[in-house]
């Protein structure tokens, strides 16, 4: 199993450098791990992130883009409802990225 | 203008990867070792999901490293496996032993199509195997070796078996075309339960069977969360049609049971299909219940092995007498109707405990599930149109021009062709036919089936999906089809990438989210958006034309 190293102490990640446990995630790790794709966080990267983990904590899966795209709007506004918004953010996918950040799995299946 | 592919991560681009060699290596196929190359293969699966899925052999390993930490008798374990079962399998014996090479299946393979690797001929992949059954259990093979076309089964060989056994969507296209009807997709299935036996298991498959296992879905959906997601729905449809649904989860004493794909919960257009579903059962006041334990169709226990794909299946029925329903009605889902119409009744008897689906509405018997207890939603939903039981206005899917990708499980393996067209012709106005060798039971594959749906593999998917992609991109050229319609969530799922790539400007639709933009709903408002929130031709906003 790979290892993620931060703050001195060893984390376990799957090949796609996916946190495994995701309670062991904390605030300080979302930036460096978006620093692996080159993307600084800044406050509108951290609402969709807050977000998906107020989600998940609720229903132990991360949300479905639709949903996303919903919350977005009803939180802050129309201009930030829409797909668009979340690929310019997160340019890999906001479900795949900004969940690795986020410290969440990423969803299987038929998906 | 022309739109732009989308080209995923570490994947050439579309004129790169169409350059496919198909000359054959300078040396046999025995001597050309396996070389695994980046993005055409899949991770090994965690130890923890190992450590769930019970296999045998439980340890720490990396599809991408040299040493896979086998234990020391590995070679005994594949054995054994592969004796056991050729005493319990028929089949399987006879598939070691029949193939006459004719190769009447060599060039009818995606992945051969697409990749020009002569090991992804079916025969060629069969092979791989078979040269070991020569040399561990046919006299001739034992004794002659390599004249016989035996060979010792040895680390690379293992790999090999692994490496192609993962390059094979067990779709059958093969076994369509071989004259003594070798059914390919059973030999991989019993490669990669041998690899099971080892412990060599993706991690895309087993984190599913996992999840499936636990919650009832592959995506790990628990009841709280369905709720919430079927309340979602809801919303938009009240939004989309001014009318409000109530689907119910886990009712006892409904009289049927809808189990669809949990795909459809999560990601579209998936979800819009989803949406569409809940509408025409709601319009027709069906008594009907979602299952929060059977709320998945597919089984990724299937790409295990045969115990996994008993355990995860039964899930449905054990349900159905549960929640003491009369019947199943079962959704657009792939492989759920290939384990329900060729594997179910052999492995748990006929289903006595539930009554012969007979449609309330229209008071249809329908005789091809008498054993199984399980309609399809097509054959459903074609019958209540041909009753004329849906309103139906198919000038709201003016806007498309579509085409239909026959899904593998459905088309060959229980041979379900007609339905699925029957209801896109009464729905839509513009529908047009891909090249005959390339729909129906000839239908290509998606490239991503059994299993192979991962991000780290998307340069074999692509390969994997061009002929069928080629196929779509001739109707478009031909006809200017804009979307490709499907019955299956690995469908939905895979083939919006595959479009992008190849033919970037076609979507992809399930069938009942056009059944749900053409259905006229009573009591509903005027529509000015489809099930995707974008607005119907003639209702743009005003400014916007």
């Amino acid at each position: 199993m790979p290892k993620w190293s931060y703050k001195g102490k060893e984390y376990e990640i799957d090949e796609e450098g996916y946190l495994q446990d995701w309670q062991e995630w904390e605030e300080g790790m979302a930036p460096e791990l978006a620093g692996q794709d080159e993307i600084t966080l800044d406050e509108k990267h951290w609402e969709i992130i807050k977000w998906l983990r107020e989600y998940f904590i609720k229903f132990q899966i991360a949300p479905p883009i639709k949903m996303l795209v919903k919350e977005m709007g009803k939180r802050f506004g129309p201009e930030k409802a829409n797909t668009k918004y979340l690929y310019e953010l997160f340019p890999g996918g906001p479900a795949k990225q900004a969940c690795r950040y986020a410290g969440l799995p990423k969803p299987t299946g038929c998906v | 203008m022309a739109v732009k592919p989308k080209v995923p991560k570490g994947v050439p681009y579309p004129d790169e990867l169409s350059k496919i060699d198909y000359k054959p290596p300078q040396k046999g196929w025995m001597d050309t070792l396996v070389e695994f190359k980046p993005g055409t293969y899949c991770y090994g699966a965690t130890i923890k999901n190992i450590k769930a899925l019970e296999s045998p052999n439980q340890r720490e390993w990396s599809s991408k490293d040299k040493d896979w930490k086998l234990p020391e008798n590995w070679r005994e374990i594949f054995l054994e496996g592969m004796e056991d079962r050729l005493r319990k399998y028929r089949s399987f014996r006879l598939f070691m032993d029949i193939c006459v090479r004719c190769g009447a299946c060599a060039d009818k393979c995606h992945f051969f199509i697409g990749s020009g690797d002569p090991k992804n001929m079916p025969i060629l992949r069969a092979e791989l195997l078979r040269s070991v059954y020569r040399k561990y259990f046919t006299a001739g093979g034992k004794y002659l070796g390599r004249i016989a076309g035996a060979r010792e089964l040895t680390y690379d060989v293992l790999k090999e078996l692994w490496y192609y056994a993962y390059q094979c969507t067990e779709c059958r296209r093969c076994s369509a075309f071989c004259p003594y009807g070798i059914d390919t997709a059973e030999v991989t299935i019993i490669v990669r339960e041998l690899l099971y036996n080892l412990g060599l298991i993706t991690d895309w498959i087993a984190g599913p069977v996992v999840n499936c296992y636990r919650s009832g879905n592959h995506l790990g959906i628990l009841p709280h969360t369905l709720k919430d997601t079927l309340d979602t729905f809801a919303a938009d449809i009240k939004t989309i049609t001014g009318i409000k649904v109530e689907p119910t989860i886990n009712r006892k004493g409904a009289e049927i049971l809808f189990v669809g794909p949990s795909g459809d919960f999560f990601a579209d257009p998936g979800t819009f299909t989803c949406m569409g579903e809940l509408m025409i059962f709601h319009e027709l006041g069906l008594d009907y219940t979602w299952s929060s334990l059977a709320s998945e169709g597919g089984n990724f226990g299937f790409f295990t092995s045969n115990e996994w794909a008993k355990r995860l299946h039964y899930k449905i029925y054990a349900e159905a007498k549960r929640l003491k329903v009369k019947w199943i009605l079962g959704g657009e889902c792939g492989h759920m109707w290939r384990l329900i119409n060729q594997y179910l009744d052999t492995w748990w008897g006929p289903t006595d405990f539930l009554e012969e689906p007979v449609s309330p509405i229209t008071g249809t018997k329908f005789e091809n599930a008498k054993s199984t207890k399980m309609v399809h939603i097509c054959e459903f939903t074609a019958d209540l149109i041909r009753h004329g039981k849906l309103k139906l206005d198919p000038s709201r899917n003016d806007h498309l021009k579509v085409t239909f990708h026959d899904s593998c499980n459905t088309s060959r393996a229980m041979g379900f062709l007609e339905e699925p067209r029957y209801i896109i012709k009464n729905v839509c106005n513009n529908f047009y036919e891909m090249p005959p060798n390339t729909i129906r039971e000839q239908t290509f594959c998606c490239g991503s089936g059994s299993g192979l749906n991962a991000g780290e593999n998307m340069e074999l998917r692509m390969r994997g999906g061009f002929p069928r992609a080629n196929a779509v991109r001739y109707v478009h050229e031909k006809y200017g089809v804009n979307m490709l319609a499907n019955i299956c969530a690995i469908d939905r799922a895979a083939l919006p990438a595959l479009m992008d790539y190849w033919v970037p400007g076609v979507g992809v639709t399930g069938t009942h989210e056009m059944v749900a933009n053409a259905l006229v709903m009573k009591g509903e408002k005027e529509r000015t958006i489809d099930m995707r929130g974008e607005p119907l031709l003639g209702k743009e906003a005003k400014g916007d034309v």
